[in-house]
Protein backbone atom coordinates (compact mmCIF):
# COMPACT_ATOMS: atom_id res chain seq x y z
CA UNK A 1 0.00 0.00 0.00
CA UNK A 2 1.12 3.40 -1.12
CA UNK A 3 1.40 5.89 1.80
CA UNK A 4 1.90 9.53 0.75
CA UNK A 5 4.92 11.31 2.72
CA UNK A 6 5.90 14.79 3.05
CA UNK A 7 9.63 16.20 2.33
CA UNK A 8 10.33 19.29 2.45
CA UNK A 9 6.94 20.87 1.10
CA UNK A 10 7.01 17.81 -1.49
CA UNK A 11 4.55 15.13 -1.86
CA UNK A 12 6.54 11.42 -2.55
CA UNK A 13 4.07 8.26 -2.59
CA UNK A 14 6.28 5.16 -0.69
CA UNK A 15 5.48 1.94 0.30
CA UNK A 16 4.63 1.74 4.15
CA UNK A 17 8.15 1.41 5.46
CA UNK A 18 10.25 2.42 3.01
CA UNK A 19 13.26 3.87 4.39
CA UNK A 20 12.51 7.91 4.30
CA UNK A 21 16.04 8.41 2.37
CA UNK A 22 14.96 6.44 -0.42
CA UNK A 23 11.52 8.64 0.00
CA UNK A 24 13.96 11.59 -0.43
CA UNK A 25 15.40 10.23 -3.47
CA UNK A 26 12.64 9.64 -5.03
CA UNK A 27 12.28 12.99 -5.16
CA UNK A 28 15.00 14.38 -5.86
CA UNK A 29 16.21 15.22 -2.57
CA UNK A 30 19.93 14.87 -1.44
CA UNK A 31 20.39 13.79 1.59
CA UNK A 32 24.16 13.06 2.10
CA UNK A 33 25.51 9.27 3.21
CA UNK A 34 28.24 7.64 3.76
CA UNK A 35 27.60 3.97 5.06
CA UNK A 36 24.38 3.13 3.24
CA UNK A 37 24.48 1.02 -0.05
CA UNK A 38 21.59 -0.22 -2.02
CA UNK A 39 22.79 -3.57 -1.39
CA UNK A 40 22.90 -3.92 2.19
CA UNK A 41 20.54 -3.50 5.35
CA UNK A 42 20.59 0.25 6.51
CA UNK A 43 22.97 0.33 9.03
CA UNK A 44 22.64 3.73 11.11
CA UNK A 45 26.68 3.75 12.20
CA UNK A 46 27.83 7.57 9.70
CA UNK A 47 24.67 10.25 11.09
CA UNK A 48 25.41 11.61 8.05
CA UNK A 49 21.64 11.53 6.53
CA UNK A 50 20.24 12.87 9.80
CA UNK A 51 16.66 14.74 9.09
CA UNK A 52 14.41 16.34 11.21
CA UNK A 53 11.00 14.47 11.29
CA UNK A 54 7.59 15.79 12.64
CA UNK A 55 5.33 12.72 14.03
CA UNK A 56 2.30 12.95 16.08
CA UNK A 57 2.79 16.88 16.77
CA UNK A 58 6.66 15.75 18.08
CA UNK A 59 9.72 16.78 16.16
CA UNK A 60 12.63 14.46 16.22
CA UNK A 61 16.33 14.26 14.67
CA UNK A 62 16.50 10.84 12.93
CA UNK A 63 18.69 9.02 10.43
CA UNK A 64 16.86 8.75 7.31
CA UNK A 65 18.87 5.50 5.79
CA UNK A 66 16.92 3.34 8.51
CA UNK A 67 13.88 5.47 9.59
CA UNK A 68 10.31 3.75 8.22
CA UNK A 69 8.12 6.12 6.27
CA UNK A 70 4.34 6.55 8.19
CA UNK A 71 1.32 7.32 6.95
CA UNK A 72 0.73 11.51 8.25
CA UNK A 73 4.95 12.18 8.74
CA UNK A 74 7.00 15.15 7.47
CA UNK A 75 10.26 15.07 7.03
CA UNK A 76 12.28 18.06 6.94
CA UNK A 77 16.53 17.63 5.53
CA UNK A 78 17.85 20.96 5.26
CA UNK A 79 16.73 22.93 8.77
CA UNK A 80 19.35 24.53 10.74
CA UNK A 81 19.93 21.50 13.64
CA UNK A 82 20.42 19.27 10.42
CA UNK A 83 22.91 21.37 8.91
CA UNK A 84 24.68 21.62 12.31
CA UNK A 85 25.01 18.46 12.97
CA UNK A 86 26.23 17.65 9.97
CA UNK A 87 29.09 19.81 9.74
CA UNK A 88 30.52 18.75 12.88
CA UNK A 89 30.64 15.02 11.72
CA UNK A 90 32.07 16.35 8.24
CA UNK A 91 34.48 17.86 10.13
CA UNK A 92 34.86 15.02 12.09
CA UNK A 93 35.52 12.88 8.74
CA UNK A 94 37.67 15.07 7.18
CA UNK A 95 40.14 15.32 10.54
CA UNK A 96 40.51 11.51 10.37
CA UNK A 97 41.10 10.87 6.53
CA UNK A 98 41.56 14.74 5.11
CA UNK A 99 42.64 12.78 1.58
CA UNK A 100 39.76 10.62 0.80
CA UNK A 101 37.66 11.73 -2.22
CA UNK A 102 34.25 10.87 -0.88
CA UNK A 103 34.87 12.86 1.91
CA UNK A 104 36.52 16.28 0.51
CA UNK A 105 33.46 15.92 -2.09
CA UNK A 106 30.94 15.42 1.18
CA UNK A 107 33.15 18.37 2.76
CA UNK A 108 32.67 20.63 -0.45
CA UNK A 109 29.29 20.58 -0.98
CA UNK A 110 28.61 21.55 2.83
CA UNK A 111 30.82 24.38 1.79
CA UNK A 112 33.50 23.34 4.31
CA UNK A 113 37.12 23.45 3.28
CA UNK A 114 39.14 22.50 6.27
CA UNK A 115 38.68 21.06 9.30
CA UNK A 116 39.71 23.02 12.20
CA UNK A 117 40.07 19.93 14.28
CA UNK A 118 43.63 18.50 14.79
CA UNK A 119 44.27 16.35 11.76
CA UNK A 120 45.08 12.47 12.62
CA UNK A 121 45.90 10.38 9.67
CA UNK A 122 45.45 11.23 5.72
CA UNK A 123 43.09 8.02 5.51
CA UNK A 124 41.90 6.14 8.39
CA UNK A 125 38.77 3.55 8.81
CA UNK A 126 35.93 5.06 9.79
CA UNK A 127 34.30 2.44 11.45
CA UNK A 128 31.42 2.62 8.76
CA UNK A 129 30.85 -1.01 8.61
CA UNK A 130 30.52 -1.48 4.70
CA UNK A 131 33.32 -4.18 4.18
CA UNK A 132 32.29 -5.85 7.34
CA UNK A 133 28.47 -5.62 6.09
CA UNK A 134 29.33 -6.48 2.57
CA UNK A 135 31.66 -10.01 3.42
CA UNK A 136 28.76 -11.24 5.35
CA UNK A 137 25.50 -9.86 3.56
CA UNK A 138 27.05 -10.34 0.22
CA UNK A 139 29.99 -12.60 -0.46
CA UNK A 140 28.32 -14.49 2.77
CA UNK A 141 31.63 -15.37 4.06
CA UNK A 142 32.02 -13.30 7.43
CA UNK A 143 35.72 -13.24 7.38
CA UNK A 144 36.35 -9.55 8.88
CA UNK A 145 34.50 -8.00 11.89
CA UNK A 146 34.28 -4.84 14.09
CA UNK A 147 36.12 -5.78 17.53
CA UNK A 148 36.15 -4.13 20.82
CA UNK A 149 34.75 -0.91 21.51
CA UNK A 150 34.91 3.16 21.91
CA UNK A 151 37.97 4.30 20.72
CA UNK A 152 39.32 0.65 20.54
CA UNK A 153 36.64 -0.63 17.76
CA UNK A 154 38.61 -1.95 14.43
CA UNK A 155 37.99 -3.65 11.41
CA UNK A 156 39.63 -7.34 11.92
CA UNK A 157 39.81 -10.87 11.65
CA UNK A 158 38.73 -13.01 14.74
CA UNK A 159 42.21 -13.08 16.45
CA UNK A 160 44.18 -10.59 14.19
CA UNK A 161 45.76 -13.71 12.47
CA UNK A 162 44.83 -14.53 8.61
CA UNK A 163 41.26 -15.95 8.29
CA UNK A 164 40.65 -19.21 7.31
CA UNK A 165 37.31 -18.12 5.54
CA UNK A 166 38.37 -15.20 3.80
CA UNK A 167 38.84 -15.95 -0.35
CA UNK A 168 40.32 -13.10 -0.84
CA UNK A 169 37.67 -11.66 -3.71
CA UNK A 170 38.64 -8.57 -2.26
CA UNK A 171 34.89 -6.60 -2.11
CA UNK A 172 36.18 -5.56 0.94
CA UNK A 173 38.65 -3.43 -0.94
CA UNK A 174 35.89 -2.43 -3.36
CA UNK A 175 33.55 -1.05 -0.85
CA UNK A 176 35.86 0.92 1.43
CA UNK A 177 35.37 4.51 0.67
CA UNK A 178 38.24 5.65 2.71
CA UNK A 179 40.83 2.61 0.84
CA UNK A 180 42.27 1.79 4.21
CA UNK A 181 41.95 -2.18 2.60
CA UNK A 182 44.07 -2.62 0.43
CA UNK A 183 45.10 -5.31 -2.00
CA UNK A 184 48.69 -4.47 -3.07
CA UNK A 185 51.17 -6.56 -5.17
CA UNK A 186 53.15 -8.56 -2.54
CA UNK A 187 57.25 -8.54 -2.97
CA UNK A 188 57.06 -11.73 -5.19
CA UNK A 189 55.97 -10.38 -8.86
CA UNK A 190 52.54 -11.36 -9.52
CA UNK A 191 51.37 -11.89 -6.06
CA UNK A 192 49.46 -10.21 -4.10
CA UNK A 193 48.04 -9.47 -0.61
CA UNK A 194 45.92 -7.85 1.33
CA UNK A 195 46.22 -5.22 3.96
CA UNK A 196 43.82 -4.00 6.83
CA UNK A 197 44.76 -0.75 8.82
CA UNK A 198 47.72 -2.20 10.92
CA UNK A 199 47.41 -5.95 9.82
CA UNK A 200 48.25 -7.87 6.98
CA UNK A 201 46.25 -10.54 5.79
CA UNK A 202 47.89 -14.02 3.62
CA UNK A 203 44.66 -15.79 4.31
CA UNK A 204 45.29 -17.43 0.51
CA UNK A 205 47.65 -19.76 -0.32
CA UNK A 206 47.82 -19.07 -3.23
CA UNK A 207 48.29 -15.43 -3.11
CA UNK A 208 44.94 -14.60 -4.77
CA UNK A 209 45.94 -15.84 -8.07
CA UNK A 210 42.34 -17.08 -8.75
CA UNK A 211 43.36 -17.29 -12.55
CA UNK A 212 45.95 -20.67 -11.53
CA UNK A 213 44.14 -21.44 -8.68
CA UNK A 214 42.95 -25.74 -8.45
CA UNK A 215 40.02 -24.49 -7.00
CA UNK A 216 39.16 -22.21 -9.26
CA UNK A 217 39.92 -24.69 -12.45
CA UNK A 218 37.80 -27.03 -11.25
CA UNK A 219 34.88 -24.34 -10.72
CA UNK A 220 35.48 -23.08 -14.21
CA UNK A 221 34.95 -26.59 -15.76
CA UNK A 222 32.11 -27.33 -13.77
CA UNK A 223 30.67 -24.02 -14.68
CA UNK A 224 31.32 -24.89 -18.19
CA UNK A 225 30.01 -28.30 -18.05
CA UNK A 226 26.80 -26.83 -16.57
CA UNK A 227 26.58 -24.16 -19.68
CA UNK A 228 27.10 -26.70 -21.96
CA UNK A 229 24.60 -28.62 -20.67
CA UNK A 230 22.41 -25.45 -20.63
CA UNK A 231 22.77 -24.68 -24.01
CA UNK A 232 22.11 -28.07 -24.93
CA UNK A 233 19.00 -28.40 -23.69
CA UNK A 234 18.00 -25.00 -24.90
CA UNK A 235 18.44 -25.87 -28.43
CA UNK A 236 16.44 -29.09 -28.25
CA UNK A 237 13.82 -27.23 -26.87
CA UNK A 238 13.94 -24.40 -29.85
CA UNK A 239 13.63 -27.10 -32.42
CA UNK A 240 11.26 -29.19 -31.01
CA UNK A 241 9.26 -25.31 -30.98
CA UNK A 242 9.91 -24.72 -34.94
CA UNK B 1 39.98 -28.33 26.77
CA UNK B 2 36.95 -29.91 28.48
CA UNK B 3 35.26 -30.80 25.42
CA UNK B 4 32.35 -32.59 27.69
CA UNK B 5 31.75 -29.92 29.80
CA UNK B 6 31.38 -27.57 26.51
CA UNK B 7 29.54 -29.73 24.70
CA UNK B 8 27.09 -30.16 27.80
CA UNK B 9 26.97 -26.40 28.44
CA UNK B 10 26.38 -25.87 24.89
CA UNK B 11 23.45 -28.29 25.11
CA UNK B 12 21.89 -26.55 28.24
CA UNK B 13 21.20 -23.83 25.69
CA UNK B 14 20.03 -25.77 23.37
CA UNK B 15 22.78 -24.66 21.07
CA UNK B 16 20.67 -21.08 20.43
CA UNK B 17 22.47 -18.50 18.59
CA UNK B 18 21.14 -15.99 20.83
CA UNK B 19 22.30 -17.52 23.57
CA UNK B 20 25.30 -17.25 22.73
CA UNK B 21 26.27 -14.42 25.69
CA UNK B 22 25.09 -16.97 28.06
CA UNK B 23 26.98 -19.55 26.81
CA UNK B 24 30.29 -17.63 26.67
CA UNK B 25 29.89 -16.93 30.08
CA UNK B 26 29.23 -20.55 31.42
CA UNK B 27 32.61 -21.41 29.50
CA UNK B 28 34.77 -18.56 31.43
CA UNK B 29 33.67 -19.80 34.52
CA UNK B 30 34.44 -23.26 33.56
CA UNK B 31 37.62 -22.64 31.90
CA UNK B 32 38.98 -19.14 34.13
CA UNK B 33 38.85 -17.29 30.38
CA UNK B 34 38.00 -17.84 26.95
CA UNK B 35 41.09 -19.57 25.17
CA UNK B 36 40.87 -19.00 21.08
CA UNK B 37 41.08 -23.03 20.54
CA UNK B 38 37.57 -23.09 22.64
CA UNK B 39 35.88 -20.29 21.16
CA UNK B 40 37.15 -22.21 17.38
CA UNK B 41 35.26 -25.02 19.17
CA UNK B 42 32.70 -23.34 19.95
CA UNK B 43 32.36 -21.98 16.67
CA UNK B 44 32.62 -25.16 14.84
CA UNK B 45 30.20 -26.82 17.52
CA UNK B 46 27.41 -24.16 16.89
CA UNK B 47 27.69 -23.72 13.74
CA UNK B 48 28.08 -19.91 14.36
CA UNK B 49 30.37 -17.66 12.78
CA UNK B 50 33.71 -17.25 14.84
CA UNK B 51 34.04 -13.38 13.62
CA UNK B 52 30.53 -12.86 15.21
CA UNK B 53 32.01 -14.60 18.63
CA UNK B 54 35.04 -12.58 18.33
CA UNK B 55 33.22 -9.63 17.85
CA UNK B 56 31.43 -10.11 20.88
CA UNK B 57 34.21 -11.66 23.46
CA UNK B 58 36.08 -7.99 22.61
CA UNK B 59 32.78 -6.04 22.74
CA UNK B 60 32.24 -7.09 26.77
CA UNK B 61 34.94 -6.40 29.29
CA UNK B 62 33.54 -8.81 31.42
CA UNK B 63 35.03 -11.73 28.43
CA UNK B 64 38.62 -12.03 28.90
CA UNK B 65 40.39 -13.68 25.77
CA UNK B 66 43.88 -14.01 28.26
CA UNK B 67 44.59 -16.09 30.88
CA UNK B 68 42.90 -14.52 34.85
CA UNK B 69 44.45 -15.05 38.15
CA UNK B 70 42.68 -17.43 40.31
CA UNK B 71 40.96 -14.32 42.21
CA UNK B 72 40.20 -10.97 39.94
CA UNK B 73 40.60 -8.11 41.59
CA UNK B 74 38.32 -4.97 40.21
CA UNK B 75 39.23 -1.22 40.83
CA UNK B 76 35.91 0.53 40.79
CA UNK B 77 36.93 3.80 38.51
CA UNK B 78 33.67 5.52 39.01
CA UNK B 79 33.42 9.01 39.75
CA UNK B 80 33.16 8.79 43.64
CA UNK B 81 36.48 6.18 43.62
CA UNK B 82 38.06 8.03 41.61
CA UNK B 83 37.88 11.44 43.56
CA UNK B 84 38.65 8.81 46.78
CA UNK B 85 41.95 7.83 45.24
CA UNK B 86 40.82 4.82 42.68
CA UNK B 87 44.54 6.21 40.67
CA UNK B 88 46.99 5.66 43.57
CA UNK B 89 45.35 2.59 44.82
CA UNK B 90 46.21 1.12 40.73
CA UNK B 91 49.17 2.05 40.97
CA UNK B 92 50.12 0.68 44.57
CA UNK B 93 48.71 -3.01 42.88
CA UNK B 94 50.74 -2.84 39.90
CA UNK B 95 53.85 -2.12 42.17
CA UNK B 96 53.05 -5.05 44.77
CA UNK B 97 52.21 -7.69 42.16
CA UNK B 98 54.31 -6.33 39.42
CA UNK B 99 51.54 -7.01 36.90
CA UNK B 100 49.76 -4.70 34.28
CA UNK B 101 46.06 -4.42 33.94
CA UNK B 102 44.24 -7.32 32.50
CA UNK B 103 47.91 -9.68 33.03
CA UNK B 104 48.21 -12.33 35.75
CA UNK B 105 50.83 -12.87 38.14
CA UNK B 106 53.24 -15.17 37.64
CA UNK B 107 51.14 -17.36 39.94
CA UNK B 108 48.41 -17.08 38.29
CA UNK B 109 47.29 -16.06 41.63
CA UNK B 110 45.65 -12.65 40.59
CA UNK B 111 45.22 -10.25 38.12
CA UNK B 112 43.44 -6.88 37.87
CA UNK B 113 41.27 -5.22 36.17
CA UNK B 114 39.24 -1.45 36.13
CA UNK B 115 35.56 -0.87 36.18
CA UNK B 116 33.35 1.58 35.47
CA UNK B 117 31.34 1.62 38.41
CA UNK B 118 30.55 -1.09 40.94
CA UNK B 119 27.41 0.50 42.08
CA UNK B 120 28.64 0.92 45.74
CA UNK B 121 29.34 4.62 45.54
CA UNK B 122 28.73 5.48 49.64
CA UNK B 123 31.90 2.67 50.53
CA UNK B 124 34.76 4.76 47.90
CA UNK B 125 37.21 3.70 47.07
CA UNK B 126 35.82 0.64 46.56
CA UNK B 127 38.48 -2.53 45.73
CA UNK B 128 36.65 -5.84 44.31
CA UNK B 129 38.48 -9.29 45.12
CA UNK B 130 36.29 -11.95 43.32
CA UNK B 131 32.31 -11.18 44.93
CA UNK B 132 34.08 -9.67 47.92
CA UNK B 133 33.90 -5.58 48.11
CA UNK B 134 36.81 -4.00 50.34
CA UNK B 135 35.25 -0.31 51.26
CA UNK B 136 37.12 2.78 51.35
CA UNK B 137 40.68 1.62 50.32
CA UNK B 138 43.61 3.87 50.29
CA UNK B 139 46.85 2.57 49.04
CA UNK B 140 48.20 1.50 52.61
CA UNK B 141 45.70 -1.60 52.93
CA UNK B 142 46.30 -2.90 49.70
CA UNK B 143 49.37 -5.03 50.71
CA UNK B 144 46.86 -6.01 53.68
CA UNK B 145 44.08 -7.04 51.86
CA UNK B 146 45.88 -9.20 49.18
CA UNK B 147 47.71 -11.04 51.94
CA UNK B 148 44.80 -12.23 52.75
CA UNK B 149 43.86 -14.41 49.93
CA UNK B 150 47.71 -15.74 49.73
CA UNK B 151 47.61 -16.80 53.14
CA UNK B 152 43.61 -18.15 52.23
CA UNK B 153 45.61 -20.38 49.58
CA UNK B 154 48.84 -21.51 51.58
CA UNK B 155 46.14 -23.68 53.87
S1 LIG C 1 38.37 -10.33 0.52
FE1 LIG C 1 37.93 -11.65 2.29
S2 LIG C 1 37.38 -10.21 3.91
FE2 LIG C 1 37.22 -9.09 1.99
S3 LIG C 1 35.06 -9.28 1.38
FE3 LIG C 1 36.20 -10.94 0.36
S4 LIG C 1 36.00 -12.69 1.74
FE4 LIG C 1 35.45 -10.86 2.94
S1 LIG D 1 37.67 -0.51 6.58
FE1 LIG D 1 36.65 0.91 5.18
S2 LIG D 1 34.66 -0.03 4.72
FE2 LIG D 1 35.48 -1.06 6.54
S3 LIG D 1 34.58 0.07 8.25
FE3 LIG D 1 36.59 1.00 7.85
S4 LIG D 1 36.16 2.70 6.44
FE4 LIG D 1 34.33 1.39 6.44
S1 LIG E 1 23.69 6.68 5.85
FE1 LIG E 1 22.32 6.76 7.50
S2 LIG E 1 23.65 6.67 9.20
FE2 LIG E 1 25.02 6.43 7.55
Amino acid sequence: MKIPIIIDNKMVKVDRGTPVLLAARKADIFIPTLCYHELLEPYGACRLCIVEVVQNRQRRLVTSCNYPAEPGMEVFTDTDPVRKIRKVLVELLLARCSEVPVVQKLARRMGIETSELKKKETKECVLCGLCVRFCEEVVSVSAIGLSNRGIEREVTTPFKTASDTCIGCGSCSYICPTGCIEMVPDKTPGMREMHMGKLTLEPCTNHYQCENCSTDQQFLNNLKKEVTRFRDTFSRFRNQES
Amino acid sequence: MDKAAIDSIIEKYESKHENIIAILQDVQTLENYLPEETLRYIARKMELCLTRIFDITTFYKAFSLVPRGRHVIKVCCGTACHLGGSVSNIDQIKRTLRIKEGEPTEDRMFSFETVNCLGACALAPVVAVDDEYHEAVDAGKIEKILSTYEQEEDK
